[in-house]
């Protein structure tokens, strides 16, 4: 009796130890955010570069937050998650899709 | 004799490491949200691609790089980044079965979505007055706002979701009934933040450098 | 003793029992029902355009009537009826196929079921209210833009409601199988149904969301002066239909893929034989839907998107015929060998090949770009799409109609009755839309209201309006079989000698599905345990309590008050005192909205004495 309280009481610490590094996890994903996203101001705002290496790189700035929103904010690193995963990587493609219908081949 | 059953599988005294997903329903609404949001990507998707394709038809009135100013989305941006981060501290809380500092959290991450909310009708209203810069002006500005109306939607709809959740159960404490819907509010608030990051960088940015 | 019980219930009960229920069963029986009345109303408009047509310069509807009656047709069969009555195919099926007790919501369950009919419902009420839609099913901004009247407004507030339910159905779906597939169930080891309801869910998803926001742009433009689709301040028509046919190509998937199910497992059970190529028939069905989603500019080849683009979009649009050929050699080598039934589920199935394979080919051809200049709106298309909806989707519904009625209702569908729908309607078919191809290649355009004469059109369409005749007499004798079996005797719990988990409860279900959740052991559980084991399904737990969720009124009333809402949005253009009702509807909604969220639903038990007796009743 007394063993399994005292083991249920080292995996309680042994988790909530996991859960502080992965808090830690998170704070440094949220600094990387900032930056990324001061980064972004801050290329638009000096506005000496060409806009032909502005725009695909505030794009590439905005997957890499969105990617660390999902994967560490949102959790879906964590076990028994991929049908999530799957279905978003689905919405993305469909998404993909419509925006290149809509931007490529729409003239008038 | 048929046997009474309390419920009390919902309110056990220890709470598990994941109470969000403990039970059926639990996983359910997890997968639910998110398979959701699947969908919400392709509806976003749709209103950037109508946005893409008209935001040079602005028909004689203000362009993007007229209209818009940095500094108050660089605000707006650093409000509803922070209230993603406080979610994810209400989330870390919940797993820990804190309640309190979850609501704290859950609080915070509410009143960062009001100011968000508050600069984004002060920046429609300014467009509208000083610029009569509307909905109606082009298919740049039905584009506009509809996209980034949505987007201003969908927060507004966030608040009052979380506004509710936290009424209701402020005397209940955690069980594993409510703790699901705490999570399913936070999953759809990052989400919220995804949007407008892509919000950020694609009309406003963008729309800077033209 | 169970009738007699059901007959002693008052007729409000039952009524009351429906309006509440979230019990998957029931919402297919609504579903079905829904659904089969708004097919024969999209029947009766169909014969009505044949009259029309039955003869050159014929007036007996006016011009502005035909183009309502076209609009409606095509718009009630696809979102009314097939649609609807594969959903409810799938409500019904679905969960027992994967040895659950219920959806994964089956709160939101029955508000999509309720969304759909008042969303029907009102798009209908047009007919009564000045007009109903008149600018095509697609309803491309070009025309819809120009349309008086509120015709089109009904269109979208009616598709925008029943839209919505479809999406929840379409998540609930996912998350059914995701989650509550029972102990054993393994991905590989779920029906071709439930395949491919998977995966029509999985479009369904991502196809829905274009079309909202399609619908929204348009109501923006027509009732609060946006200017998407107005060219004087900048709009793009082109957007209108790139938007609708991101969502239009996933839609005609949504309506054959369940089909495609259907047939695996009827192809499969009256052959005796297991499936043949079980992985290939899922990977092909994967591979459609996701070829699905990247063709859908080949509606577009005459928008002018030049010559790359188009030349993309048709080598993708002939790619789907692979996988597609994949499956119909799949069910012919089922049947290959093995010991043949034929009855009227199973004629419907051997129909569908023959049928469906030339819809297909009239596809390809449709689908190289340099021909489609040729045959584009003319009826060769509308002959091309009905190859394909009606001898698929339409021949796929009956045939499950034949197979699940026992298991959906408890009564087995007349053999000779059944046999009586097929001919007429089999043979009515192919006289209606084969003739139109020709009528097509011809130079007949689609959405003409007269033809003139002596131009070698007379016949063809004389040929098809007593095709369209011979489909309305089988449909009818269809009814009559509803009817007559009603009557008949109580269907055993396996009348086909089934192969899947469906098959191994009493037919109709009991409501709680299962009293104890089954252990599979395999592909064609059912069948295994037959072969290998008792008969029986192994259980996968001890007898206890069973967990189910309460009944509600609130879908229905929610529905009640975006139906409303709909009204409110349509008329204020007209008179501000309609924003009355489409902020009265929809707060009215938010709060049954907010009710539902505070209250606490934690569901109630079935005791397991119950069960226990039911057991032994079964047992006797």
């Amino acid at each position: 009796m007394t063993d399994t309280k005292v083991n249920n009481m080292s995996k309680e610490s042994f988790r909530r130890q996991k859960s502080r590094e992965e808090m830690q996890k998170q704070l440094i994903s949220f600094g990387l955010m900032i930056v990324l996203t001061l980064v972004a101001f801050a290329v638009v705002a000096m506005d000496t570069f060409h806009k032909g290496f502005v725009i695909p790189f505030l794009f590439l700035m905005a997957i890499v937050q969105a990617g660390f929103q999902f994967y560490y904010f949102m959790h879906l690193k964590e076990r028994g998650t991929g049908m999530a995963a799957l279905l978003i990587y689905g919405g993305v493609w469909a998404a993909f899709l419509t925006l290149a219908g809509l931007i490529v081949i729409s003239w008038w | 004799m048929a046997q009474v059953h309390d419920h009390s599988e919902l309110f056990p005294e220890v709470m598990p490491p994941e109470p969000e997903k403990a039970t059926l329903e639990g996983k359910n609404k997890f997968f639910g949200i998110w398979f959701f949001l699947g969908g919400e990507t392709v509806l976003f998707a749709s209103l950037f691609g109508v946005y893409l394709a008209l935001k040079n038809s602005t028909a004689g009135g203000p362009s993007s790089q007229e209209l818009f100013g940095l500094g108050l989305v660089f605000i707006m941006t650093m409000l509803l980044l922070t209230s993603s981060l406080t979610s994810v501290y209400a989330m870390y809380h919940m797993r820990n079965n804190d309640f309190k500092k979850m609501y704290l959290w859950l609080g915070i991450t509410g009143l960062l979505g009001i100011g968000f909310l508050a600069c984004e009708i002060y920046e429609f209203a300014h467009y509208i007055t000083d610029y009569g810069f509307t909905f109606r002006s082009s298919a740049f500005g039905s584009a506009f706002y509809a996209l980034v109306g949505f987007h201003g939607g969908h927060v507004l709809f966030g608040i009052c979701w979380l506004t509710t959740l936290l009424i209701r159960n402020a005397k209940r404490g955690l069980n594993l009934y409510n703790a699901p819907k705490f999570n399913t509010f936070s999953i759809y608030w990052h989400f919220i933040d995804v949007v407008w990051v892509f919000i950020f960088s694609v009309v406003y940015l963008m729309g800077k450098v033209g | 003793m169970a009738t007699t019980a059901a007959a002693k219930r008052s007729f409000w009960e039952f009524i009351w029992d429906y309006l509440t229920t979230v019990d998957h069963k029931k919402i297919a029986h609504l579903y079905l029902a829904g659904g089969g009345f708004f097919f024969i109303l999209g029947g009766i408009e169909a014969l009505i355009i044949r009259i029309q047509l039955i003869k050159p310069e014929n007036d007996f509807i006016s011009a502005g009537f035909y183009n309502e009656m076209i609009t409606m047709h095509g718009t009630t069969m696809i979102f009314l009826a097939a649609m609807p009555i594969i959903v409810g195919l799938m409500n019904a099926i679905m969960p027992l196929q994967i040895g659950a007790r219920d959806v994964a919501f089956p709160f939101l369950n029955a508000l999509s079921f309720w969304l759909f009919f008042f969303g029907g419902l009102l798009l209908n009420l047009s007919f009564l209210f000045g007009g109903a839609p008149d600018a095509g099913w697609t309803s491309y901004a070009s025309l819809s833009m120009d349309s008086s009247g509120h015709g089109i407004d009904y269109y979208i507030a009616g598709l925008q409601i029943a839209g919505a339910g479809t999406l929840m159905t379409g998540i609930n779906f996912i998350a059914t199988i995701v989650t509550m597939r029972a102990p054993g169930m393994t991905y590989m080891r779920m029906p071709l149904f439930t395949w491919t309801t998977f995966v029509t869910s999985v479009l369904i998803l991502f196809a829905f969301p274009p079309l909202t926001i399609n619908l929204f742009l348009l109501m923006f433009d027509r009732m609060f002066g946006t200017a998407f689709f107005n060219v004087a301040l900048g709009g793009n028509q082109v957007i209108y239909q790139h938007l609708f046919w991101i969502f239009g190509h996933p839609e005609v998937y949504i309506l054959i893929l369940p089909m495609f199910g259907v047939f695996s497992e009827i192809f499969a059970t009256f052959s005796r034989k297991r499936l043949f190529g079980y992985t290939a028939m899922v990977f092909a069905t994967m591979l459609i839907a996701f070829l699905g989603f990247m063709v859908w500019a080949h509606h577009m080849f005459t928008v002018g998107l030049g010559p790359v683009a188009n030349a993309i979009f048709a080598v993708g649009t002939m790619a789907i015929a692979v996988p597609t050929g994949i499956k119909i050699f799949n069910w012919l080598l089922t049947m290959w060998g093995g010991q043949v039934t034929i009855n009227s589920a199973m004629l419907w199935a051997l129909g569908f090949i023959p049928t469906f394979t030339i819809g297909g080919m009239t596809g390809v051809m449709l689908g190289s770009n340099v021909a489609d200049y040729q045959y584009h709106d003319s009826y060769f298309v509308v002959g091309h799409f009905h190859y394909v909806i009606v001898g698929g989707s339409v021949f796929g519904i009956f045939a499950a109609l034949h197979y699940w009625w026992p298991k959906m209702f408890g009564r087995v569908l007349n053999e000779t009755l059944g046999k009586l729908t097929f001919w007429p309607f089999f043979i009515g078919v192919h006289l209606t839309f084969f003739v139109q191809h020709l009528l097509g290649l011809m130079g007949m355009p689609r959405r003409y209201w007269v033809f003139l004469e002596d131009q070698s059109l007379d016949l063809g369409n004389l040929i098809s309006t007593i095709g369209a005749f011979l489909m309305g007499v089988g449909a009818i004798i269809f009814v009559i079989n509803i009817i007559v079996s009603a009557f008949g005797e109580k269907a055993a719990a396996d009348p086909w000698d089934g192969r899947t988990l469906e098959w191994a409860v009493s037919s109709p279900a009991p409501y709680y599905n299962f009293a104890q959740l089954p252990l599979v052991r395999g592909l064609d559980p059912l069948w295994i345990e037959k072969m290998e084991g008792n008969g029986k399904i192994p259980a996968a737990e001890p007898l206890g309590d069973v967990h189910m969720p309460n009944g509600s009124i609130i879908p229905f009333l929610m529905s009640i008050g975006f139906f409303i809402s709909g009204f409110g949005f349509i008329y204020q253009t007209d008179n501000v005192y309609w924003y009355l009702a489409l902020y009265g509807g929809l707060a009215f909604s938010i709060a049954l909205m907010i009710i539902r969220s505070v209250k606490d639903d934690y569901g109630y038990y079935i005791p397991k004495e119950e069960l226990e007796k039911a057991l032994e009743g079964e047992a006797k």
